[in-house]
């Protein structure tokens, strides 16, 4: 499954990508963010981040469709 | 309406937006950057913002506010990128017949901006360190839970 996968701040600055394509035998937010975490060193878990499939909340489960733009979302902090 | 912008706030824009003939008050709210933060001597912030989700999520809170608040309308700009101490990170504004729904309003589109906006603001120190700093409610709301 070809997915595009999008970082930021802690995220963006540990992988050094803002964005990338991933060809991935993973189906869901949950095993490709532990596919990520040891290809990257993460220190966040998943617990700890929101996730977003196709600029929408999503859930960690969620079924992956071929393209997704796939998005993890860290502790906020605007304002 | 909400908009991110890279580079120093003007609202203008949404000052023209929100001008109406019914409104007596106009309240608005700015963030500034801030040469301090818990103790430690801020150098200057980077904000990042996921703008495709804060437009749908802005979408959605300015719909709860206005349904929980009798104003008029409501605007807000947050800043991205390299931001020095003293720039504004943050603009709201928000038109009402009268002051204190329009204050209301304010408090509450900014206490659900910190806490449901994907946007990240990234400290750097005096002392050459950095670090993502996360909302304060969000902090203390996880420091409580875990003691419970």
């Amino acid at each position: 499954m070809k997915l595009r996968i999008q970082y930021f701040a802690n995220l963006r600055d540990k992988s050094g990508k803002e964005e990338e394509v991933l060809e991935t035998p993973t189906s869901c937010p949950l095993e490709l963010y532990r596919e990520l975490q040891k290809s990257y060193g993460f220190e966040l878990n998943a617990d700890q981040l929101g996730v977003a499939i196709n600029d929408r909340f999503a859930n960690w489960e969620q079924s992956f469709e071929e393209n997704d733009l796939v998005t993890f979302i860290p502790p906020v902090g605007g304002g | 309406m909400f908009r991110v912008s890279s580079v120093d706030l003007e609202v203008t824009a949404e000052l023209e937006n929100l001008s109406n003939s019914r409104a007596g008050a106009l309240v608005t709210f700015e963030g500034w950057v801030r040469n301090h933060h818990e103790g430690r001597d801020v150098l200057h912030l980077e904000y990042q913002a996921y703008e495709a989700l804060c437009l749908s999520e802005a979408e959605i809170l300015r719909a709860e506010v206005l349904s929980k608040h009798d104003i008029i309308d409501l605007a807000c700009v947050h800043r991205v990128g390299h931001c020095p101490i003293g720039t504004k990170a943050v603009w709201v504004g928000v038109t009402a017949e009268h002051r204190g729904a329009a204050f209301d309003a304010c408090e509450h589109y900014m206490d659900a901006l910190k806490v449901r906006f994907p946007i990240w603001k990234k400290e750097s120190y005096v002392d050459g360190d950095s670090e993502w700093v996360r909302c304060e409610a969000c902090a203390e709301h996880e420091h409580t839970h875990g003691h419970h």
